[in-house]
């Protein structure tokens, strides 16, 4: 058993997605010889040739609309968008083309894409380096959407949003990319994709998060224990679609709910989820479900970022008013 | 329109007149409007007065399948229809330059290219009439679906093109496996940002890709010099690729010179910009106005320059086509009316079930849900004896 971190359980899982498909291929800025600005396709175009993976030009809509046709083509192609905030010179072809031509076609044409982005604050970058869009492509029927936390499931959730027949988006928190480590053992079986997980058991309260808020929501889970509260914390992994049977399960054995992402809160995923627990656990909520994210506002200038990110204490601050009920 | 003057380089206005219904000196023509086949330094028509005629029945025919489209959308049977009135030669001509392994991504006024392609011509009417979005499988046939996002298919042409590089059928010598990809787009998508990273693309990857422009003068309103300062073919070079004008109303050269670009993109040799110099004679689709923006002398000029008029021209001065070819070719296109008239009413209703089904590949428990939840609620109205 090995010992790796998100970065290298992705780049694990890519090779082991290319080494069993010869119809995938990497395309995207600096995935070459640099192996990507965060090296997570580092040594891929050393083994795999300049033909699979794909040093782009400087143009997302062309990575995306040129995937839609190697796609048509019978390819596999995982395109790497080099941060959040530039995904949207891509959206165009992501949201209209991507995402609806199996549709348009009746289901004659398959649109294998995973479009990879490095996604979420706490980096001390620039502006549009830091960005979380998820909601805007979760909201796009034909997409499916989908974010990791930790090292093991990147290696088993890139190669079953490569396998799988529809376009993903793979959300990658980068701020882990090299951050804890964890051992991947083969031999465990992984968990279907489109699946969300207990990863911490409770009674008091359901925390809900995904990508970078699950190691916060864990921290937060500790220390409210450490003042006797018992929390559960669920990490969401696919946001859409959205696995929401074990987080009712867990509502209806707690109570109360609270949902944490680094997104802005309006109309962000944590909406989303507030309103399907309401739906479908009204008699068992003895709280409003609560929502902690970014504020309304751009990303903003990173000296004041740990600010601006929900943080164990803003979290811990959610979980006290949604017990104070 | 406002004059650009520039101290810098030529005179535009010269370059590039916004009246140069000639088409300028470069344009590449075969057949003159008159109907008398011409000489060019580098392209030659290679087919005999056969396929001449070949050309002359599918133009026919495509006409007659925009006009009867036309026609029923004005019945109420089509919610909107793209007319191609005009562009019969450019579609042809490249459409009969391609081989079977060839593929070409039309965008949505390709009526012609389609029927190259061997599309039943009904299909096309179903997207029109709102009861499906293309009803072809772009595999059956290697035509894609009709594009709507302008210019969004030169990259998806460009791709599918690198994709064929991959898979090693560019330059092997072999004419059976040897393909290219077209990609077809108008003059208003030469601006989008789409377009021009296709160019990029392909460029940069040498990718077998002809990009074939017509040029209608006109993205509904606008005209072309509002996309363009400099003649659109001449774009390519900026690129680094060839650009080739054509005359877009004279099959014989658009044949000639897609033939020669596609066969240069299957030997390897990468893309080509095609210029197809055209006139959309019709409105820009049937809810278009175009007299509130084009001046009538401009169409009364390119009425001159039919397509089909000078094919026409050429069998009959030459004797190569007499009144029975004539005869049958009108009763075919009748034939062909009959059928989308017909094939249009009868075209089936698309289940309101089924949408839940086409949204993804590998079918999601949401989803299902909801179809199941949809279908309850009809059919709760079935067993009340209420209506949908
Ligand atoms: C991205 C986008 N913007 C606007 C439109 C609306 N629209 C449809 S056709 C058209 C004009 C296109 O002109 P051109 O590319 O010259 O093609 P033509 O219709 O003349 O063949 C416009 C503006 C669209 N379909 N897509």
């Amino acid at each position: 058993m090995t010992k790796i971190t998100l970065a290298k359980g992705l780049n694990a899982g890519l090779r082991k997605a290319m080494e069993d498909d010869p119809k995938v291929l990497i395309m995207g800025e600096d995935v070459g010889k640099l192996g990507g600005v965060f090296r997570i396709t580092d040594g891929l175009q050393k083994d795999f040739g300049e033909d699979r993976v794909i040093d782009s030009p400087l143009a997302e809509s062309g990575i995306l609309g040129t995937a839609v046709g190697m796609a048509m083509r019978g390819y596999r192609p995982v395109c790497e968008i080099q941060f959040d905030g530039f995904v949207y010179p891509a959206y165009d072809q992501i949201v209209s083309q991507v995402a609806k031509i199996h549709f348009r076609s009746m289901g004659k044409v398959k649109m294998p894409i995973v479009v990879r982005i490095p996604f979420g604050g706490g980096i001390g970058a620039v502006e549009h380096h830091s960005e979380s869009p998820e909601a805007q492509f979760a909201h796009t029927p034909g997409l499916k959407v989908v974010a990791c936390s930790n090292p093991v499931d990147g290696y088993w959730m890139i190669q079953q949003a490569i396998a799988c027949d529809d376009p993903v988006i793979f959300l990658e928190p980068k701020r882990q990319y090299h951050a804890d480590k964890a051992e991947l053992d083969e031999s465990v079986l992984p968990q279907p994709l489109f699946t969300s997980r207990v990863v911490r058991e409770g009674s008091d309260l359901t925390l809900l998060a995904y990508g970078p808020m699950v190691k916060t929501c864990l921290l937060s889970a500790e220390a409210a224990a450490g003042e006797g509260k018992s929390v559960e914390v669920i990490d969401l992994r696919t946001l859409s679609p959205l696995d929401l049977g074990p987080v009712y399960a867990s509502v209806r054995k707690t109570g109360r709910a609270v949902v944490a992402h680094e997104a802005h809160v309006n109309l962000g995923m944590g909406s989303e989820i507030a309103a399907r627990i309401t739906e479908q656990c009204f008699y068992h909520l003895e709280a409003p479900v609560l929502r902690v994210g970014g504020f309304d506002t751009p990303y903003p200038p990173s000296r004041i970022e740990e600010e601006w990110l929900p943080d164990l204490d803003r979290v811990l601050d959610a979980v006290d008013r949604s017990l104070a009920y | 329109m406002s004059e650009h003057k520039s101290d810098f380089g030529p005179d535009l206005g010269e370059v590039f007149g916004p009246h140069q219904a000639d088409g300028g000196p470069d344009l590449v023509q075969l057949l003159t409007p008159e109907g008398e086949r011409v000489e060019h330094p580098d392209f030659s028509f290679d087919l005999d007065d056969e396929a001449i005629k070949g050309f002359f029945r599918d133009m026919v025919l495509t006409r007659r399948i925009d006009t009867e489209a036309t026609a029923l959308q004005r019945h109420g049977e089509l919610g909107i229809w793209a007319q191609l009135l005009g562009q019969e030669a450019a579609q042809i001509g490249s459409g009969r330059a391609l081989r079977k392994q060839d593929f070409a991504f039309p965008t949505y006024r390709e009526h012609g290219v389609a029927w190259c392609r061997d599309i039943d011509p009904l299909r096309l009417l179903g997207l029109f009439r709102g009861v499906d979005q293309g009803g072809w499988d772009p595999n059956d046939g290697n035509f894609g679906l009709y594009t709507i996002v302008i210019g969004a298919q030169t990259l998806h042409a460009t791709g599918y093109a690198m994709g064929m590089q991959r898979d090693g059928v560019v330059g092997t010598g072999d004419p059976d496996r040897d393909a290219a990809v077209v990609a077809y787009f108008g003059d208003g998508a030469s601006s989008q940002g789409d377009v021009n990273e296709a160019f990029i693309f392909a460029a940069s990857y040498n990718a077998p890709v002809v990009f074939f422009c017509q040029n209608n003068q006109w993205a509904i309103s606008e005209p072309i010099e509002r996309q363009t300062r400099i003649p659109l073919y001449q774009r390519a070079l900026g690129f680094g690729f060839p650009g080739v004008r054509v005359d877009g109303n004279d099959v014989l050269a658009t044949y000639a010179v897609s033939q020669a670009a596609l066969q240069r993109a299957r030997d390897g040799q990468g893309p080509t910009l095609v210029e197809a110099y055209t006139y959309r004679m019709g409105a820009h689709t049937t809810t278009d106005d175009p007299t509130r923006y084009r001046l009538s002398e401009d169409l009364e000029t390119w009425k001159l320059k039919d397509p089909i008029q000078r094919v026409k021209a050429y069998l009959t001065r030459n004797g190569l086509a007499d009144q029975d070819f004539f005869e049958e070719l009108d009763h075919e296109a009748e034939k062909l009316g009959e059928h989308l008239r017909e094939g249009c009413r009868a075209l089936p209703e698309p289940k309101p079930l089924d949408v839940f089904d086409y949204v993804y590949a590998e079918q999601t428990e949401e989803l299902a849900e909801q179809k199941a939840g949809y279908a309850a609620y009809l059919d709760s109205f079935e067993t009340t004896g209420g209506h949908r």
